[in-house]
């Protein structure tokens, strides 16, 4: 008989509709508005690389040492190097990174010695054409600067 | 195929997929029907192909660490488990304890996140859309703690050949009991959605019966084995990472159809919360990484090592010719052994039922395609 009853007032699926209902409270909102709320990825994230400087002289932290390029399983770094006459010291002309074939996996900051390529919290990397997803010296060094558009 | 064209016959060729949406991804599966009985499946794979096995010969071993994610990339973490541990036994090494502790409470995570999206998508194919959207809200909680941690959220790259790059981040222990804390009432709420309500139990009791038997002839493991009845979980009977010292049950089910499929995975979140719980309580002090060389030069031999990921048994076989690349990369995916039991399953079932026992089979396509 109860059975019966549970199966005339549809009992199982009211009992779901209950959950579905219960979660329209404005509280229990969690999307995310992205463009307009911006998101706060982790201290860790493995977003855009950066090629550091130093902040007190401008100079490069990169020593040209080739570990990242030899790290990286796509290959996707270029270290141009030349070998300054004076102080016999190996500096650095070029760096190219294809930020297109990048898998974010974090080991050329990893192989990095001094701390100068660095995977970096942002996250914004669209471009409108291929040569603008390869990246050369002066882009790692000031980073991405994606357009802010205003709700 | 049939030998007779359609017009000799009552018998339909149906191509399902490759952009079916209840394929979950790129699976082509040509049906033979009578009308709507299926006589007949046959999955044509390889959309996804990608070559892993052949990119892991020409990259070193760290290197091709980050590639294994990207075949069950609801489970990177497990891949990225698995594969450690084959090279780890190839060199000889242990992680640390501490390392294996970390790993330990990572892998459950993922295995949550894992099932959370298979019941997702499984109860969507059969119509109930509502479950997709709060596994997301749960899997969010888990992904975060992975983004903390490792700094990626699907393919999290996490864990390296010997232990660990990374140190754990201050309030690891807190963040992992909250999404345990967390995980564990939705899991009761997902059933209160589902597991009593009529359309579902008519929709999956009975359907896609795979018996204990047929299980082992096409090597199906995981959930799939055990919903069949037999006991086997491969953190108990080949224990690996430190898991002999958690105590957890293994859930069996009787009739092996997709209701049973669906309980036994339900309960192995719960199971894995418990497992959660205990490692993360005793995380052992000490060093993260085990004494590795920078070039990874393997001595001359061969090595196979099997982990259960959350799909069933993830094995990787490597050979080494003793230098920096192995000479051979084998991954044995779960789901592609699992599917399989596809044509056997569906034999004699509705076409409606074939979504059901796709989405029972908890297949990825990165995976089964490699």
């Amino acid at each position: 008989m109860r059975k019966f009853l549970r199966t005339i007032f549809l009992i199982d699926l009211i009992e779901g509709l209950w959950v579905t209902f219960h979660y329209q409270r404005p509280k229990y909102i969690v999307t995310e508005q992205y463009p307009a709320q911006r998101p706060k990825v982790a201290e860790r994230y493995r977003g855009a690389p950066r090629l550091n400087i130093n902040p007190e002289n401008g100079e490069t932290l990169c020593i040209a040492c080739n570990l990242c390029a030899l790290a990286c399983p796509e290959n996707l770094i270029v270290v141009g190097a030349e070998r300054n006459e004076q102080t016999r010291r190996k500096e650095l002309t070029t760096f190219i990174y294809d930020t297109s074939r990048c898998m974010f996996c974090g080991l050329c900051e990893d192989a990095c010695p001094v701390d100068a390529l660095e995977l970096t919290q942002d996250f914004e990397m669209a471009s409108y054409n291929r040569d603008g997803q390869i990246w050369d010296r002066q882009m790692l060094e000031e980073g991405p600067r994606p357009k802010q558009y205003k709700y | 195929m049939p030998d007779q064209t359609f017009l000799d016959s009552t018998e339909l060729v149906l191509n399902m997929g490759p952009q079916h949406p209840s394929t979950h991804g790129v699976l082509r599966v040509v049906l033979k029907l009578d009308g709507e009985k299926v006589l007949g499946a046959d999955c044509v794979i390889g959309y996804l192909h990608r070559g892993v096995e052949k990119i892991g010969e020409n990259r070193t071993y760290q290197q091709f660490a980050p590639y294994v994610d990207r075949m069950d990339y609801c489970a990177a973490v497990s891949n990225g488990l698995g594969y450690c541990l084959a090279v780890e036994k190839l060199l000889n090494v242990e992680a640390p304890p501490r390392a294996q502790a970390v790993r330990v409470v990572l892998t459950e995570l993922n295995r949550i996140a894992s099932h959370l999206i298979w019941l997702g998508t499984h109860a969507l194919d059969i119509g109930a859309i509502t479950p997709l959207f709060y596994v997301m809200r749960e899997r969010e909680e888990i992904l975060n703690i992975f983004e903390k941690y490792c700094g990626a959220r699907l393919t999290t790259h996490a864990f390296r050949i010997g232990g660990l790059q990374y140190e754990t981040y201050d309030g690891l222990e807190e963040d992992v009991k909250a999404a345990c804390e967390h995980v564990l009432p939705k899991i009761d709420e997902y059933e209160r959605l589902l597991t009593g309500n009529r359309i579902w139990i008519g929709r999956l009791t009975n359907v896609g019966v795979l018996n204990a038997a047929d299980c082992k002839q096409y090597g199906v493991t995981g959930p799939m084995l055990r919903a069949a009845g037999v006991k086997w979980d491969l953190r108990q009977a080949q224990p690996y990472s430190g898991y002999q010292q958690y105590d957890f049950e293994i859930p069996t089910g009787t009739h092996g159809d997709t209701f049973d499929r669906y309980a036994v995975r339900m309960e192995e979140m719960r199971q894995s919360v418990r497992i959660i719980r205990q490692a993360v309580e005793k995380i052992p002090e000490g060093p993260i990484m085990a004494k590795i060389p920078k070039v990874i030069k393997p001595p001359v031999g061969e090595a196979y090592v099997s982990i259960e990921a959350p799909k069933g048994e993830l094995g990787y076989f490597i050979v080494s010719d003793g230098s920096t690349q192995p000479y051979r990369l084998r991954v044995r995916p779960p789901s592609f052994v699992n599917l399989q039991a596809l044509d056997q399953m569906t034999r004699g079932a509705l076409v409606a039922d074939v979504v059901a026992i796709i989405g029972t089979l908890d297949i990825v396509l990165g995976e089964v395609d490699r």
